[in-house]
């Protein structure tokens, strides 16, 4: 027991130590989200009339940002399937890392919930037993179990690989594997409650549609590890783990699998929509060519789509998948693609025009926006300190002592100039 | 489960139904008309038949009793276009084949008259309108054309079809409209 | 769908006043009620759910919500908790031969139910339709504003909460604060509501409505005769949602709704679907109904017709 509070007051120290680097990425981070709590209080006192939702959009930036998020915490599951399952080291190194964004991804889906209710005071009524959690009826209460049990599952992984490699242990396979072996199901599962949440709504057209779970996860596939490449160079270059490229590339190839089977349904639906010419062809006339002289959204999709294709393209071909270069214009491409396909792209056009027929072009106001970007700099915040305690922990600059319980902390920069690093020979 | 719940809203509600079935059967002798009257559970019998509970009819201002003027004047039952009173009234409502005295009666004129040549009160004039729209006479009858304001479950008050539709020119008048709302781009905070 | 009895006889309703207790210190941290607010501040804040409250307790917060809205409002506010009459399915029929569109029914429900005036919230959205293309949602404009109504090759129909027999949007709520009672209205426990608009996602007709700032209701304007699950004021951040007027219509002899009785064309129909002699099983006995968006099968209590 001393051992672990050992652990955990080194964990400390080492947040609150670092390089300047650190100090003014963590400051930066901490005064986006005291605007954005600032953004919140404003809210609070106002009521959600400040923002740019009304009756007939009831929904918005918060939750398309939430739905994008939900995908991006099951991408994890990109990686621990290669390195749990088919135990390719390359990826298993770097698995935990994966995990970590998992649990950071669903914080801020979390909060972002929750700055979309109308009572945040009522929230334990969600609570079972103390309040009334509609479970199974409503698939709002599926999604809060299976996000916190994502969240929860994701926190103990991490921790626990964290904890071991600090021991200089392997971790005991008999608690370890069933876990991981879990999170695999749970990703999926957050993320097709999430997709089912919408689906099953016959009062919009846009979302009642089968192939959503399915288009779902496949662009989940897509936005998580995009994140995930761009994320694995910049801690490549500033710290000293070590990924190997070739841990890069393979990530690099299953997003443009997942692309393909995204643009693919994508298209099927596209196909089924137009031909047949129904009533429910609205909203997705809507979404792409605008409808009645209201075509606020035409730009961004067609935006989202040319990104998507051209990134699919760029992953696809080996030459440019294996050119850093190439292969991160392509990251950047597929998720802001995904951010605007997954996100207003998919929230507005359930909603618009509504049931009535009615035409109301929602956008988002000054407030969400910075609300919703302390929420971004406070999920940020959370996986750089995780980063903070993993990254030593990888490199073993930071383990356990001769004596078993005081912990030793070589790392005291974490983030560096890359050339500095350069100078200093690796660790062994 | 919820068939349960069904079955038990369904119990009660066809024990009611078979109690008012029963009921309706031992009085069965009284005349159709009487049906529609039970639903006004105002309707009181009358000679004539059931009346409803109706507010005053919509007399133009000083207009009635039409005896007070009538009972000077002799009447003139050849048909013809009104001269000298009345003329404010254009007989927009089957003109080609009715005037004044068809409805109104020639001896009493405050009293209306059916073809039948019964005299009655202007509060039965749906007796009256019930003639020719004897579709709309049942539905009113039942509630379902015209309006009928009250308790859904007790006491209801019916209009006369004549506080709607103007007697002689009926077509329902357009009304200006209550304001829209407010468009959702223009509710601010 | 658990039953009510079976959710009553739960016994974490006894555990839950005091593990609520527990919890108050954590979140009075986060500065929810002030630490040295009234009781009365605590009391809605630990409130339960309607359906579980016993009847000492609804009395009570029935005591506190009334001392609350009469002096918010400046007179006597009554809120009553008229339960359902027994053998009572309340329909509704909407004759769209009669109806000119002049939106009376949309400023009298307004006024009845204590609908927030600024930012305006209205429980009846009234469309305005073309003749020749028939109930084509696409084509439906609701902010028509001619001299006069109805308008030359248009017809007109009101939407409200069509009460429906299999709501979506009572299957979605993630806490059971709205839910469909015996007499067939589906009502909100306003002060169980999170907030979270799931339900106004979930429903095909427009009838849910949200609070999206304080109710801007003034003192003279508002309506003192009030039901829990109908018409007394809602607080910010919760949806609403017409209840056929149940503050009216659950009384024995109750009134009939406020839309009903101010249309003046008499096209509202209201009345009880198991009674036979009901103007609303003559509507739909004797003239051709529709429900609206059938293909969903949400089964509407809320009949329109042709009466001509």
């Amino acid at each position: 027991m001393k051992k672990i509070w050992e652990f955990f007051k080194g964990t400390l120290v080492l947040v609150t130590k670092g390089s300047k680097a650190y100090y003014a990425w963590a400051v930066s981070l901490l005064v986006l989200m005291a605007i954005g709590a600032a953004a919140y209080v404003y809210q609070l006192q106002n009521g959600l009339i400040v923002t740019g939702m009304r009756d007939q959009a009831s929904w918005g930036f918060y939750i398309s940002n939430f739905t994008f998020l939900v995908g991006v915490a099951a991408a994890a599951v990109l990686l621990v399937i290669p390195a749990y399952v088919y135990k390719w080291k390359p990826i298993k190194e770097i698995a935990v890392l994966g995990e970590m964004l998992a649990v950071s991804a669903m914080v801020m889906c979390l909060l972002f919930v929750t700055v979309d209710i109308g009572r945040p005071d009522r929230f334990w009524h969600l609570i079972p037993k103390i309040g009334i959690l509609n479970f199974p009826q409503s698939l709002l209460a599926w999604d809060v179990v299976v996000l916190n049990t994502y969240l929860v599952l994701n926190l103990v992984i991490a921790v626990y690989i964290c904890y071991k490699n600090y021991n200089r242990e392997e971790p005991n396979p008999n608690f370890f594997n069933p876990m991981i072996l879990f999170s695999i199901p749970a990703a999926v599962s957050i993320h097709t409650v999430t997709a089912f949440l919408y689906n099953g709504l016959a009062a919009r057209p846009f979302w009642n549609a089968s192939i959503l779970a399915p288009r779902f996860l496949a662009s989940a596939f897509c936005s998580g590890p995009a994140f995930m490449i761009m994320l694995f160079q910049v801690i490549r270059k500033y710290t000293r783990v070590e990924i190997k490229d070739e841990a890069i590339f393979k990530v690099a190839e299953l997003i443009a699998y997942s692309m393909f089977i995204n643009l693919f349904l994508l298209g099927a639906e596209v196909f089924k929509e137009y031909y047949s010419h129904t009533i429910h062809l609205a909203p997705m006339e809507y979404l792409y060519q605008g409808l009645k002289g209201h075509s606020d959204l035409v730009p961004y999709i067609w935006t989202a789509m040319f990104f998507n294709v051209t990134a699919f393209i760029l992953f696809l071909v080996p030459q440019t998948r294996e050119n850093y270069v190439t292969l991160n214009i392509g990251c950047v491409l597929i998720f802001i693609g995904v951010y605007i396909e997954k996100g207003l792209g998919l929230v507005i056009p359930g909603l618009v025009p509504d049931v009535l027929g009615e035409i109301f072009e929602y956008s988002p106001t000054g407030t969400e926006i910075l609300v919703s970007l302390g929420i971004w700099a406070t999920g940020l915040f959370v996986y750089t300190l995780l980063l903070r305690v993993a990254v030593p922990i990888l490199t073993g600059e930071f383990y356990v002592g001769e004596d078993g319980v005081k912990p030793v902390i070589v790392d005291t920069e974490f983030i560096r100039k890359a050339d500095a690093l350069a100078a200093q020979s690796y660790r062994d | 489960m919820k068939m349960e719940r069904v079955r038990r809203a369904i119990v009660p509600a066809a024990a009611a139904a078979i109690l008012c079935l029963a009921a309706s059967g031992a009085l069965a002798a009284h005349q159709q008309e009487e049906q529609g009257a039970k639903k006004g559970a105002a309707a009181a019998h009358t000679p004539h038949g059931p009346q409803f509970a109706v507010p005053k009819p919509p007399f133009s201002p000083g207009i009635f009793p039409c005896s007070d003027c009538h009972k000077e004047i002799r009447p003139n039952p050849t048909r013809r276009d009104l001269k000298d009173e009345h003329t404010n009234i254009v007989l927009n409502h089957a003109q080609g084949q009715r005037w004044c005295l068809d409805c109104h009666d020639t001896a009493n004129r405050d009293k209306l008259r059916l073809a039948s040549g019964e005299r009655i009160p202007h509060e039965e004039s749906y007796r009256l309108c019930g003639q020719c729209h004897g579709d709309k006479y049942r539905d009113w009858k039942a509630g379902v054309h015209g309006k009928r304001t009250g308790m859904w479950n007790g006491e209801k008050q019916y209009l006369l079809c004549v506080h709607c539709h103007n007697p002689h020119d009926p077509a329902y008048k357009p009304l200006q409209p209550m304001p829209p709302p407010v468009r959702p781009e223009n509710v601010r905070k | 769908m658990p039953n009510q009895e079976s959710r009553d006889s739960q016994a974490f309703r006894m555990s839950r006043r005091k593990m609520m207790k527990g919890v108050a210190a954590v979140l009075g941290a986060m500065a929810l009620p002030e630490k040295d607010a009234p009781a009365s501040v605590w009391d809605a804040f630990f409130q339960k759910n309607f359906r579980e409250l016993s009847k000492p307790e609804l009395e009570k917060v029935i005591a506190r919500l009334e001392k609350e809205y009469s002096g918010q409002y400046g007179k006597a506010v009554k809120v009553h908790a008229t339960p359902p009459i027994e053998g009572v399915l309340y329909g509704y029929g909407l004759d769209l031969s009669r109806c000119i569109g002049c939106r009376r029914c949309a400023y009298g429900c307004i006024q009845e139910n204590n609908q927030s005036r600024e930012p305006q919230i209205q429980w009846i959205q009234v469309l305005q339709l073309n003749k020749e293309r028939g109930v084509d949602l696409e084509e439906a404009e609701l902010y028509y504003n001619p001299a006069k109504v109805p308008e030359k090759g248009h017809f007109y129909m009101p939407v409200q909460c069509q009460q429906c027999e299999r709501p979506p949007c009572v299957k979605v709520c993630p806490v059971q604060a709205t839910w469909k009672e015996r007499d067939g209205i589906t009502v909100v426990d306003y002060n169980w509501c999170i907030g979270c608009r799931y339900c106004m996602a979930a429903c095909p007709y427009g009838a849910r409505h949200f609070n999206w700032k304080k109710a801007g209701l003034p003192a003279a304007e508002m309506n003192p005769e009030t039901h829990y699950l109908g018409n007394r004021p809602r607080p910010v951040g919760v949806v609403e949602k017409c209840t056929f007027c149940i503050q009216r219509v659950r009384n024995t002899p109750g009134r009939y709704t406020a839309c009903v009785e101010v249309c003046p064309v008499g096209a509202r129909k209201f009345g009880n679907l198991l009674d036979p002699e009901s103007e609303i099983r003559y509507v739909i006995e004797n003239k051709r109904v529709f429900i609206l968006k059938e293909d969903l099968n949400t089964r509407p209590k809320f009949y329109y017709f042709y009466a001509t």
